[in-house]
């Protein structure tokens, strides 16, 4: 072999022992070993503390308290949303003693009135929902209830129930609209009112030779209905207005609008 | 070519012979190279299993998260929990998962906020009348499929494991906030005092000892289900199957795995 050649060789071989040491020495011990990142780091994640210990855990112990909760309305909310991350009490039960949200402060967070919330979830004013006592006096928070029926719809549909008022259909009742079994007010979810499902209900007052309800007609603290002051109501003709769509897909039955 | 008399070990090597036989040296040496490259595990490394994966097999699992925008109630529970289980600094700047707010009014005009995430609930904005629509979104760290954050990292810091969860090796991160820069969903921070990159990790500490994660495990209305993806029968599989499933900005192809139902045109 030609010198030239066997210096090369000598320098190639030189620069990749180089190489390998160098990759030794730098890349960390397992690079690589699951694809193109350390796979020790995936065990130091995987063995970070624990500080929600989970309600089923709470469950062993608590069974009472557990019982209950799974029963009620709460069964959705975790023990240790309102107790608190609870490892350490779980690892020394007598020794940390959790927390508990008694004061009126907590609750609102989930119950506070708010329009984005989605429509049936029960929401009150804490300003005015009997202030000053503690929510658990009346409500017991693990197994919570209405110690009575609300008599309003606004109480679980608030946002509805504002918006009509604000609207030209502020003299409808709700009932006028929807049947709504008793049950609904008590267990919702599983008894459901009915809804208007075609384009005629809608011409019970708006079709051009309809004749409404009396409450509609005489606006409410009227106390003689003499047809002169009987409020008009706007009628289309509810075989062509709006063309094949059901009247809802254009104005909102709750607030609707021209 | 002029003919040279010299004996061939006088002779200077010419441009050809020189050429070839550097080429012919390195092919030699490729291979070496290459064994360093590809077989280095074994070889150079001396294989490391971890404690962590005697009892849980990741490759039997590839994860994702279903969130229902009809079921939140913005009660800020999930960024509670969160920042508990993960130490996430307590400021109105770093979160693994937030609550956004959406507000359309009557002009279609969309104002979005999250006051401090939405830890504290949500103040009224605007006057109800004027509202059109209204709505919570939880966000979270979407686990791409095809991250962007993973593919620009210079070292590897970054990385997806087999179970389908986007990490951070934080001993291993250089804080050069690449990944913060390439994540299109905002999901990724800077650390204060660690001054590395973090974001949400599904908790993988909770559920490879098979707890949900802590957002969760706080929520009370069931708006968010984790699980899943691949096997039939799981809650995320039917949550995917009976509802109709959106994902945030589909058309960047980063194929998340953070399902949304219910998702209205305006959220981005
Ligand atoms: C290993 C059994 C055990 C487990 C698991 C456990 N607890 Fe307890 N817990 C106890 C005992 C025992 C007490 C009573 C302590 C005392 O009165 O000294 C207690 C008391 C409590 C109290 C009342 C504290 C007080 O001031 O009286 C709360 C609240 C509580 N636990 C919540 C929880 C929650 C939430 C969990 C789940 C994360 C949980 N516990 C899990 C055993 C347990
Ligand atoms: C909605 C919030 C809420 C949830 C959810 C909740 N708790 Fe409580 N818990 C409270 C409050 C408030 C008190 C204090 C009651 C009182 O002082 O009358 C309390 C009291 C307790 C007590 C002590 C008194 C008692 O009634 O025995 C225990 C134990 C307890 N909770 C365990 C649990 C466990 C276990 C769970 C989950 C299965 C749970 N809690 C879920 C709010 C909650
Ligand atoms: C983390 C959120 C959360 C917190 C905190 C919370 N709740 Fe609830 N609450 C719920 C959910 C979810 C329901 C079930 C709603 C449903 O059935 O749609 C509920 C239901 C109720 C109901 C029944 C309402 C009805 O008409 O069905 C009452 C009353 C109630 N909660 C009171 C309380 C009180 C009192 C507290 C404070 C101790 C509290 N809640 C704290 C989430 C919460
Ligand atoms: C003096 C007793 C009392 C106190 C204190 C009280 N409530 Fe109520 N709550 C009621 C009654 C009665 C109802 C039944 C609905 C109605 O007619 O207002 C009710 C209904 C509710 C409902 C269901 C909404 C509905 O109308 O169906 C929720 C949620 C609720 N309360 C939460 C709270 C919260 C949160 C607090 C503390 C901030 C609280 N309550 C304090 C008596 C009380
Ligand atoms: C205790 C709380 C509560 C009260 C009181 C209540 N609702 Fe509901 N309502 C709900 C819930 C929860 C739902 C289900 C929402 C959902 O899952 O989309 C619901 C659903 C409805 C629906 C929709 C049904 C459907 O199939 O889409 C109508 C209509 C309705 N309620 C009307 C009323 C009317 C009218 C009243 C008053 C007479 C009333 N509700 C009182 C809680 C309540
Ligand atoms: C003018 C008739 C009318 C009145 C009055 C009315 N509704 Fe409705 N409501 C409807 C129609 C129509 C729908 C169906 C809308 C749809 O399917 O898009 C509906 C749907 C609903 C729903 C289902 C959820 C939603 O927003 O679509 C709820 C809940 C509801 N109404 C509650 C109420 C309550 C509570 C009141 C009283 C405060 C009320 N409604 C008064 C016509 C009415
Ligand atoms: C029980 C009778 C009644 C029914 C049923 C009824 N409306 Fe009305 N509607 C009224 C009254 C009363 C007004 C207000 C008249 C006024 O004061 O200008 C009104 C007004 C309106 C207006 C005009 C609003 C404006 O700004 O001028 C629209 C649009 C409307 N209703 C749509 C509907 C639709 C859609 C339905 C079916 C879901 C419906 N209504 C069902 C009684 C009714
Ligand atoms: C395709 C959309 C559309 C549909 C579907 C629709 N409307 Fe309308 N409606 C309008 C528009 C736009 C106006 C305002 C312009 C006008 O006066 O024609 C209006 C106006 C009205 C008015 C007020 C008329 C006045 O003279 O003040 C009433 C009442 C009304 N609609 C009722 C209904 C009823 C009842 C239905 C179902 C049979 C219905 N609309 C279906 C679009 C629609």
């Amino acid at each position: 072999m030609p010198q030239q050649v066997s210096r090369l060789a000598l320098l190639f071989a030189v620069g990749v022992a180089v190489l390998i040491g160098a990759r030794l020495v730098l890349v960390p011990k397992t690079f690589g070993q699951f694809g193109h990142y350390r796979g020790a780091a995936v065990d130091s994640i995987a063995a970070r503390p624990i500080k929600y210990a989970s309600h089923q855990v709470c469950a062993g112990c608590h069974e009472e308290v557990h019982e209950k909760r799974e029963e009620g309305n709460h069964r959705g909310v975790a023990c240790e949303v309102c107790h608190g991350a609870q490892s350490a009490h779980v690892a020394d039960p007598t020794g940390i003693k959790p927390p508990a949200p008694r004061d009126r402060g907590f609750c609102p967070l989930c119950h506070q009135y708010n329009p984005s919330r989605p429509t049936g979830f029960p929401q009150i004013d804490p300003v005015t929902h009997n202030p000053l006592t503690p929510c658990i006096r009346c409500h017991d928070p693990h197994a919570p209830v209405p110690p009575r029926t609300p008599s309003e719809c606004g109480a679980c549909h608030g946002q509805i129930a504002r918006q009509k008022v604000a609207s030209r259909h502020v003299d409808l009742r709700c009932t006028t609209c929807h049947g709504v079994p008793e049950q609904h007010k008590i267990t919702p979810q599983a008894v459901r009112p009915t809804k208007p499902s075609d384009r005629k209900f809608c011409g019970k007052c708006h079709a051009p030779d309809a004749v409404p309800p009396a409450e509609v007609l005489y606006p409410r603290g009227m106390v003689r209905m003499i047809p002169a002051v009987a409020r008009e109501i706007p009628r289309v003709d509810i075989d062509t207005h709006g063309g094949r769509y059901l009247c809802w897909q254009c104005h909102y039955p709750h607030y609707p609008e021209k | 070519m002029e003919q040279d008399d010299r004996p061939t070990e006088e002779r200077p090597v010419d441009r050809r012979t020189f050429v070839t036989q550097t080429i012919l040296a390195a092919c030699a040496g490729a291979p070496i190279l290459l064994l360093g490259g590809v077989i280095r595990l074994p070889v150079l490394n001396g294989v490391q299993e971890g404690e962590a994966s005697e009892a849980y097999d990741p490759t039997g699992h590839y994860y994702g998260m279903g969130v229902d925008i009809d079921k939140c109630i913005g009660c800020g529970r999930c960024v509670e929990a969160c920042k508990t289980e993960n130490d996430v600094p307590r400021d109105a700047h770093h979160f693994n998962t937030w609550v956004e707010r959406y507000v359309i009014n009557g002009e279609d005009e969309v104002t979005v906020d999250s006051p401090n995430g939405g830890i504290e609930g949500f103040p009224p904005t605007m006057a109800e009348k004027e509202i059109r629509r209204t709505f919570f979104v939880p966000k979270l760290c979407n686990h791409c499929a095809n991250p962007p954050c993973v593919q620009v990292c210079p070292v590897g810091a970054t990385f997806q494991t087999r179970d389908g969860v986007v990490l951070v090796d934080e001993d291993y991160c250089i804080g050069c906030r690449y990944c913060i820069q390439a994540c299109p969903y905002g999901a990724r921070w800077f650390h204060p005092t660690k001054h590395v990159a973090q974001k949400c990790t599904f908790c993988y500490h909770r559920i490879t000892q098979g707890l949900l994660p802590a957002c969760v495990e706080a929520c009370p209305t069931g708006a968010r289900v984790f699980g899943e993806i691949e096997h039939r029968a799981t809650p995320l599989a039917r949550f995917t199957r009976m509802n109709e499933i959106q994902v945030l900005k589909p058309y960047l192809n980063t194929k998340p795995k953070v399902y949304y139902a219910n998702l209205d045109g305006e959220v981005r």
